[in-house]
């Protein structure tokens, strides 16, 4: 076995404030995931090391903190939902007391209050006819139901942060709609703050406040939603709007980006985009690069686009 | 579930009619007559064939066949001419000692065997998943019947601490305590490789089971460590395990075998190499269909338990 350890992520500063929607966009592999897994430690490990960092909750630190510590604040204050309904929940269990036990990991309850609360979950997220779904398995339930049973997981103990990782990414676009609804109810009514992982901008454009871009494990643009969209600064911000198809305009050329992102175990000195950018000069391959942050926007290139 | 458990009986029927057929071809092939076994080499011709004609083995072998289908279907395996009693009675009182030796290896085997999986796949490439796979590799290489010698060696004639073989004690014995002194090292020997099979792959179910998503997401709802892997984990784990322990159960039960012989215990196995080396062809035949018999049911038995388990399967 190597010793070796590869950065996946790094540099990458992230904060988000109560009901507000923090998107984190990116390509496949540009460590989204890993970044939202650390926050309460649940990278794999062995292989995933933390190595260093902060993660700050209500002004404690969580990274390095005792297994018992972290583990209270999992699922009760800080919650997940993750991308593929099928494989997050246990295929033995029944959904009720997956439920249930999400709950009891942090309230000493009944069973039987543990239930009620269990279907009121899932009326909350608008599952039909709960007290009849709550003894199904969740092979039983379509996408949809089952990612709706994810996002009930997630608010059983009434966290304060919802880490969503690409949580509609599996579905097909009108439920996909409907979850993205719940979700922007939830967090108005209930003042949620939610990490929304995605490598959608429609589903960025719909739901967030602000949104953080990553390549190659840090975040190179940062900025509220709308002018991020409308004048990226980042040239990887740019290309990786061309390259999304819009509905009825017409026949624009689809931009892909060229080449691939580097490997982990490969990255290049300087901005990793580099290669890969058409605006590259010289000193964009030497040294690193500073996320430049002017009023709410931040970016980190040598070349930043000019703004419209 | 009780169709299922009907449907699995009903299709065991051609298994145990197949097993009839294989059993007695095979005895009808082996070479040596019971009649010249019965009378000694000195026997007259006429005796021969007088006694083979009251055996009834000068009827055609397919009439020989059927008619001991035929009994045994009415309860009737015939009688043991080498200990002229019923041949089911010997069977019944030789499995039950076959059963407390292959039953507590059975036991042992799987407990042990999950037991060291699971924590060799909890603490992957640390200090105890190491150390356990090598007493596991150490474990599965050992012959069993040499395991056993070796043992009566250490623990019966030099420490003098368990008695050398025997179910009982000849003199003053018959207790429990009695049974369990002389039932440890054979249920050990032959619970060893079995063990160390099990450990294996329930090591390797666990690993991949602690890879899926549903374990990430019972750690992010802040479910206990130990409940994570005793819970969730080897639940998920246990549908991959549990058809590896009707396998080995089988390997446990014709195990047995050696081992009875090894330490000179009363069982089925031992009872069918004398049978062989007698030529007593009906206790042969009557104790292989009933040790096979009681596998085919245990395997249903597992897979009944299996879909009690994993509400995907169909029943």
């Amino acid at each position: 076995m190597g010793t070796r350890v590869y950065r996946a992520v790094g540099g990458v500063s992230l904060s988000v404030r109560p009901g507000e929607c923090l998107g984190v966009i990116g390509e496949s592999g540009s460590g989204k995931s890993v970044t939202a897994l650390s926050v309460m430690g649940l990278v794999a490990s062995p292989p995933g090391v933390i190595t260093g960092g902060a993660v700050r909750f209500e002004g404690e630190d969580l990274i390095g903190a005792p297994y018992e510590t972290l583990r209270r604040r999992r699922g009760d204050r800080v919650a997940y939902i993750f991308q593929d309904p099928l494989a997050t929940l246990h295929p033995l269990y029944r959904i009720g007391d997956q439920l249930a036990e999400a709950i009891r990991a942090h309230h000493s309850i009944s069973a039987g209050e543990a239930r009620e609360r269990a279907i009121r979950l899932l009326n909350d997220v608008r599952i039909p006819n709960a007290g009849a779904r709550i003894d199904d398995y969740p092979h039983k339930l379509s996408g949809g139901m089952r990612q709706r049973v994810s996002i009930a997981m997630a608010l059983a103990n009434e966290p304060d942060v919802i880490i969503a990782d690409e949580p509609t990414t599996a579905l097909d676009v009108t439920v996909q709609a409907q979850i993205l609804a719940l979700l922007d109810d939830l967090r108005r009514d209930r003042g949620l703050a939610i990490i929304f992982i995605t490598h959608d901008f429609g589903v960025v454009a719909q739901l967030c406040d602000r949104i953080a871009v990553m390549y190659a494990g840090r975040i190179v643009e940062e900025g509220p939603t709308a002018a991020v969209l409308e004048a990226p600064a980042h040239p990887y911000t740019r290309r990786l709007i061309d390259c999304v198809p819009e509905l009825g305009q017409g026949k624009r050329r689809l931009e892909a980006i060229p080449g691939l992102p580097p490997m982990v175990d490969a990255l290049p000195e300087g901005c990793a985009f580099a290669p890969r950018c058409t605006k590259a000069v010289p000193d964009c391959a030497r040294g690193d690069i500073a996320l430049e942050r002017t009023g709410t926007r931040a970016v980190r290139c040598l070349m930043p686009e000019e703004s419209a | 579930m009780g169709g299922y458990i009907a449907k699995r009986l009903i299709s065991a029927i051609p298994v145990l009619l197949g097993i009839t057929i294989i059993v007695f071809l095979i005895m009808s092939l082996i070479p040596g007559d019971p009649a010249t076994a019965i009378l000694g080499s000195y026997a007259t011709p006429e005796n021969v064939e007088k006694l083979n004609r009251d055996l009834g083995l000068d009827k055609p072998m397919v009439q020989r066949y059927f008619i001991w289908l035929g009994n045994m279907l009415t309860g009737d395996f015939g009688r043991s001419f080498s200990l002229n009693r019923p041949v089911l009675d010997e069977i019944v009182e030789r499995f039950g000692a076959t059963l407390v030796l292959a039953g507590t290896s059975f036991v042992l085997c799987s407990l042990l065997g999950i037991l060291a999986g699971v924590v060799s796949a909890a603490r992957q490439y640390g200090a105890a998943d190491k150390l356990i796979t090598l007493v596991v590799l150490i474990g599965i290489s050992v012959p069993s019947f040499f395991l056993g010698m070796m043992m009566i060696l250490l623990f019966a004639v030099e420490l003098r601490w368990l008695p050398v073989s025997g179910m009982y004690a000849i003199y003053g014995g018959g207790d429990l305590p009695d049974l369990l002194r002389h039932l440890i090292m054979p249920a050990l020997a032959l619970a060893a490789v079995a063990t160390g099979v099990i450990a294996r792959l329930s090591r390797a179910a666990m690993l991949e089971v602690l890879r899926q998503d549903y374990i990430r997401t019972a750690r992010a709802k802040g479910v206990r460590e130990s409940r994570v892997i005793w819970g969730h984990a080897l639940r998920a784990a246990m549908v991959s395990i549990i058809p590896v322990l009707g396998i080995q159960a089988g390997f446990v039960l014709s195990g047995a075998v050696y081992i009875e012989i090894v330490f000179q215990w009363p069982g089925v196995g031992r009872m069918l190499v004398d049978a062989i080396l007698k030529r007593d062809l009906l206790l042969v035949q009557g104790g292989v269909v009933f040790v096979a018999a009681c596998y085919v049911f245990f395997n249903i038995a597992v897979d009944v338990a299996q879909a009690m388990l994993d509400p995907r399967i169909k029943t």
